[in-house]
């Protein structure tokens, strides 16, 4: 049996779907196999409720140093085993232990708290578009610029860095980085962080490297993994949101009605965080599957997955499954989305999750109540996708009101 | 119904928080789970059995009457 290339890429005639043979081993073949950039051939696992009771699973483990780990690229492959402990590396206990020592920032009510400030940030990006030129380029103007300024201030770094930051994220997430390219800007964004990490421990603010830097001192965390900490924080914080302001705005852009529907319940908070739940599965924008290693033997359907096996979980494969969510492939923002993977699931399910979904709150409600008249400035199949990261997005969006 | 928190297993995502706000809190200093209200009333039913479904820890468990 041929196994297909992992990841795919999605069909260009259907941006938003699942590659199509993704989907068909979905509905056929729920414990397949398919072959990553170094020719070995991991399990994939596409449906909701495989993924639902795998992730929680203690007989797989996310220890990236192991033999047969199934690595996303080569420069993961390369940087893996001089990583520090981290909770993206890490099992329970360990992870439990490290995860609570990073998580205060990111709790419900400390985001819930940046709130206004998200609102404000978004409302002048949007006075400064309309006050501009059309068209106008959503993922410059509004889509990058919101997750940076929201990042810098929490991180607590001088937002002029912020085209650092951008190129760093960029070259991290893509798949077309060489690992010598990722090394450097590795090295030049833990230098940064370094240096700002000195200058927090002698003038503390009311932000998170002030707070690491605080633990460094208090002996609670060491030195590298306050900044590969703060490292991970700025990357997974920063495309990520971007694309989803994007692509987001995108898909209801070919979806009318459903604008025209969060456009008309902009005031009414529940709707709109339903619609970002909904935009969240429907979209899946981290889309290469997220990876583990088997502790023991596991079956599943009648197929053992034996222990030192890589297995790969796609996140938009079980978001796009049919017996999870009827219609999958309908953009629905009243359909219950809440139980979507698109953070994923179980123990590392995102650290950000609740910053991401504020950010996206205010700016789903927010963008299309202020510009009404938003519509494409090119056609739909000129709309340059980016595929090739971690994270799909869009290259530009150019817009005109 | 009676909810039965496994706190050893929480990762402080805050979903439960986030979901069923009355009946669920995180902890100021490192964002674990806190149980309001532990044996809920049924008009808050909906909301709880949520909250247990997108526990990504599954440390929430239900025991319904």
């Amino acid at each position: 049996m041929t196994e297909i290339e992992y990841p795919t890429t999605r069909e260009s005639s259907c941006p938003f779907a699942p590659a199509a043979t993704v989907r068909e081993m979905t509905r056929d073949n729920p414990v397949g196999k398919v072959r990553i950039w170094d020719g070995s051939t991991p399990w994939f696992i596409t449906r909701h409720a495989d993924q639902r009771a795998l992730l929680n699973d203690p007989r797989l483990s996310i220890d990236e140093k192991r033999a047969g780990y199934p690595h996303m690229t080569r420069a993961r492959a390369a940087s893996a085993p001089h990583h520090p402990q981290l909770i993206t590396n890490t099992d329970p206990p360990e992870h439990t232990r490290l995860r609570r020592t990073v998580n205060a920032p990111f709790m419900v009510k400390r985001v819930e708290a940046q709130r206004p400030r998200i609102q404000e940030v978004l409302d002048d990006l949007i006075d400064d578009m309309l006050d501009g030129p059309r068209p106008a380029d959503l993922v410059q103007a509004i889509g990058l610029p919101v997750p940076t300024l929201v990042i810098t201030e929490i991180l607590g770094a001088p937002y002029q860095d912020h085209e650092l930051f951008q190129h760093t994220s960029h070259v991290l997430i893509s798949h077309e980085s060489t690992p010598e390219e990722a090394a450097k800007a590795g090295q030049a964004i833990g230098a940064y962080l370094s240096e700002l990490l000195d200058r927090k421990t002698a003038e503390p603010g009311d932000d998170v490297v002030s707070e690491m830097a605080a633990r460094v001192v208090a002996g609670e965390m060491t030195r590298p993994e306050a900044i590969t900490m703060a490292n991970a924080i700025l990357i997974a914080g920063h495309e990520t949101s971007a694309s989803m302001i994007s692509l987001g705005t995108l898909a209801l852009l070919r979806n009318p009605d459903q604008l025209a529907l969060l456009r008309d319940n902009s005031d009414d908070p529940k709707f709109v965080a339903n619609a970002v739940e909904e935009l969240l599965r429907y979209l899946t924008i981290v889309h290469s599957g997220i990876r583990r290693i088997a502790d023991a033997d596991i079956e599943l359907h009648g197929t053992v997955i034996r222990a030192g096996d890589g297995v790969i979980f796609d996140l938009a494969a079980a978001n796009w499954d049919d017996a999870e969510f009827p219609e999958a492939d309908r953009l629905d923002l009243r359909r219950p989305a809440r139980r979507h993977h698109a953070f994923g699931y179980g123990v590392h399910q995102c650290l950000g999750q609740s910053l991401a979904r504020v950010e996206l709150q205010v700016a789903y409600g927010t963008l299309y109540r202020r510009i009404p008249t938003l519509a494409l400035a090119v056609p739909f199949e000129e709309v340059p996708f980016a595929m090739e990261g971690v994270a799909y997005g869009l290259k530009s969006l150019p817009v005109t009101w | 119904m009676r909810i039965e928190f496994d706190e050893p297993k929480c990762v402080a995502a805050g979903q439960c928080a986030m979901v069923a706000p009355g009946v669920f809190d995180q902890r100021d200093d490192d964002g674990v789970a806190i149980v309001l209200d532990a044996t809920p009333g049924p008009e808050r039913f909906d909301e709880v059995r949520e909250a247990a479904a997108v526990c990504p820890a599954a440390a929430i468990r239900l025991v319904e009457a």
